[in-house]
């Protein structure tokens, strides 16, 4: 942060006067616990013996060959507990909610991974959830939905405005403001006020934590890129954080494009978006001339987001990290791809990054190495592929 | 900012809130200037935003039918033209902070001061993001009105010293919309609001009884929105004797206070 709550001109605190007694009182909370060593030792036994970290860093051989250029390694976060890098976010906060005397989770999500992972960690700690999400991904993600009530939440299909994920982040605001003495609004991406996309990132450097020194001790040196989705950006800024400072790697957000970016039907907020100020945050978002949020659309119900973290617009001003378009249709080759020849069914989310390491690995070297972060496993996007590609079946 | 002293304060005050453009661009103007005749002492207008995040159905629904109509910025300027040209009202706009950005901070508070708009309410842009834009608010004579709530507890100092035109208080937690309970706790704000400012204070989210009207009988201004969209939502083409007749209701009911 250049200054508190600022990435360069990016960030910021933009929520109405009801809330900020609540946001300063996150704050102080994070700032508390982030260096704290019992909290520290707390979460990294929940990371390691509940979570399943660390994650493997898994080299894989078959595409490495098959594309023939740069080796592929894949940091595994689809196999951590509820198949995404959602967790370490979730346990983070829900663990900080918990030191704070929070009984109630409330969080939104798109794809359901961040919903799933927030009811586990309510079921876990013995709180209450209750998670929005828009009434379309509510169709979409049917088994996601399930999951979550299964594990004790409670799921609002909210039907306001596109009823997708940027609806549903207003309507956990909504409820928060509502409800604010017992509720902990755990936010699922590296989006929103300060402290939300600092304490995302905090959580989820666990990710280049561990993968910068799987490299150096499976190889001996770094990665020359990494790759990974972005949608808010958190799976993102945790597998860039601990490289940032390592200028040889390159890093590199795949966003989603859609139908591509020539059309209407895209979410690619870093290659059309402007300026702007909304979700509590200074950032680029996809809007119109008159600063209405645009509608937004892409295949994968997690990148299908008008906006962007603000270290991510930071990030691509300062030269530092590029972010690059895949569209619905090399998502799910890729998708069927990384299935047929490396036997790993990942999510549709991840799908863009594995596309776009599809695209650069044959134009590298043999000696380099690209590490793509898997953020999640796709076993909740079977049946939307299906339906996309045209096949009949019953669910 | 005179203005909005003058019409607010030791006055039992009435503030009527309207969104630009709802339920179309004519009929707008018709009935904020009806609302100005029924006896509103202050106009907030509202410019309508796609993800009104502190606003609950109602008002969401009128900003959703404007946007859908294809109204633009220029098009809420246009009306506040048309309306100049029969009220002297004072005016204050209320949106969200990305429409005023993406206008140009500095572009917007000079447009409202052409066109006689005396401040703006922006539910998100609070304390800690407000300096950029109130340096200019001031260079142009535009208030930028504050919001305090039941929360904000030792913020209150800090809050009612940036204050300009009047400062709102709300009454409630959560979003927009008409309540069927309202507590009167907001009096205990408004009274310490008072040990330190002249500056008028207005209390409002989720009023729209008579009786609601007369809870908050410390304030100089009580403010209905949501109450009044509704009205128009109901009564599309001939809201005005409905509009009337209610601002004379509510008004009634702050008089008999005090
Ligand atoms: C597996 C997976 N990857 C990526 C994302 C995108 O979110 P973010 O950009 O915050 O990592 C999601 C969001 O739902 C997800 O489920």
């Amino acid at each position: 942060m250049t200054k508190k709550g600022y990435y360069g001109e990016y960030g910021g605190q933009f929520v109405p006067e009801l809330l900020m007694p609540a946001i300063n009182e996150v704050t102080e909370a994070f700032d508390k616990y982030k260096d704290d060593l019992t909290f520290k030792r707390e979460l990294k036994d929940l990371f390691d013996n509940y979570a399943n970290r660390p994650s493997m860093l898994y080299y894989a051989k078959n595409m490495s060959k098959d594309l023939g250029g740069a080796q592929i390694y894949l940091k595994r976060e689809d196999l951590n507990h509820t198949g995404a890098h959602k967790i370490n976010n979730v346990l983070g906060q829900a663990l900080i909610a918990k030191r704070m005397g929070k009984t109630r989770l409330i969080a939104e999500t798109g794809a359901g991974q961040h919903g799933v992972a927030t009811a586990t960690a309510a079921a876990l700690f013995g709180m209450e959830a209750e998670i929005f999400m828009g009434k379309e991904d509510t169709e979409r993600q049917a088994l996601n939905v399930y999951r979550m009530e299964l594990l004790g939440a409670k799921v609002h299909a909210v039907t306001t405005g596109t009823q997708v994920l940027k609806d549903a982040v207003n309507a956990t605001f909504q409820d928060w403001t509502k409800r604010i003495d017992d509720t902990f609004y755990v936010l699922g991406s590296a989006v929103g006020p300060y402290p939300f996309p600092e304490m995302v990132k905090y959580f989820q450097s666990i990710i280049s934590e561990e993968a910068r020194s799987q490299f150096l001790e499976m190889t001996g040196r770094l990665p020359d890129a990494v790759l990974a989705a972005v949608g808010g950006g958190s799976n993102a800024i945790g597998a860039f954080a601990k490289f940032i400072d390592d200028s040889e790697v390159e890093l590199i957000g795949i966003e989603a494009a859609g139908k591509g970016v020539n059309t209407q039907q895209t979410a690619a907020t870093m290659a059309l978006g402007t300026k702007g100020i909304f979700h509590g945050m200074k950032s680029q978002f996809l809007q119109s001339t008159d600063g209405q949020i645009d509608p937004v659309y892409s295949i994968s119900a997690g990148l299908d987001y008008p906006g962007i973290g603000p270290e991510h617009v930071y990030l691509k001003e300062i030269n530092r990290a590029k972010y690059v378009p895949i569209t619905d249709d090399e998502a799910v080759a890729a998708f069927e791809y990384i299935a047929k020849t490396e036997g790993i069914v990942a999510a549709i989310e991840s799908s863009h990054a594995v596309a776009y390491a599809m695209k650069i690995a044959p134009k590298m070297r043999k000696d380099q190495q690209i590490m793509v972060n898997l953020s999640g496993r796709g076993d909740k996007d079977v049946a939307a592929i299906a339906r996309y590609k045209g096949v009949n079946i019953h669910e | 900012m005179n203005e909005i002293t003058q019409a607010l304060k030791n006055k039992n005050a009435f503030i009527g809130f309207a969104v630009a453009g709802y339920p179309n661009f004519e009929k707008s103007a018709k009935y904020i200037v009806d609302m100005a005749n029924a006896g509103a002492d202050l106009i907030e207008i509202g410019i309508a935003f796609s993800d009104p995040s502190a606003d609950g159905p109602t008002i969401m629904n009128a900003d959703q039918k404007v946007l859908e109509n294809g109204s633009k910025t220029e098009d809420v300027f246009r009306l506040i033209t048309e309306i100049r040209k029969d009220t002297n009202v004072p005016l204050v706009f209320l949106t969200y902070t990305n429409p005023v950005f993406k206008y140009g901070y500095e572009k917007f508070l000079s447009k409202m001061k052409s066109l006689d708009v005396q401040g703006i309410i922006m539910p998100d842009m609070p304390l800690e993001e407000q300096e950029a834009f109130i340096n200019i608010a001031q260079q142009y004579g535009r208030a930028f009105i504050q919001l305090v709530t039941l929360q904000s507890g030792n913020r209150l100092p800090k809050i009612v010293s940036h204050a300009s035109g009047f400062i709102y208080v709300v009454s409630s937690l959560g979003i927009t919309g008409s309540r069927h309970k309202l507590s009167n706790e907001a009096n205990e704000i408004v009274t310490r609001i008072k040990e330190l400012t002249d500056i008028p204070v207005a209390v409002g989210f989720g009023i729209n009884t008579y009786d609601q009207a007369k809870l908050f009988s410390s304030a100089d201004a009580i403010i209905v929105g949501s109450a009044l969209v509704k009205i128009i939502e109901e009564h599309p083409d001939d809201a005005t004797t409905y509009l009337t007749e209610f601002i004379q209701k509510m008004k009634g009911a702050r008089n008999a206070t005090n």
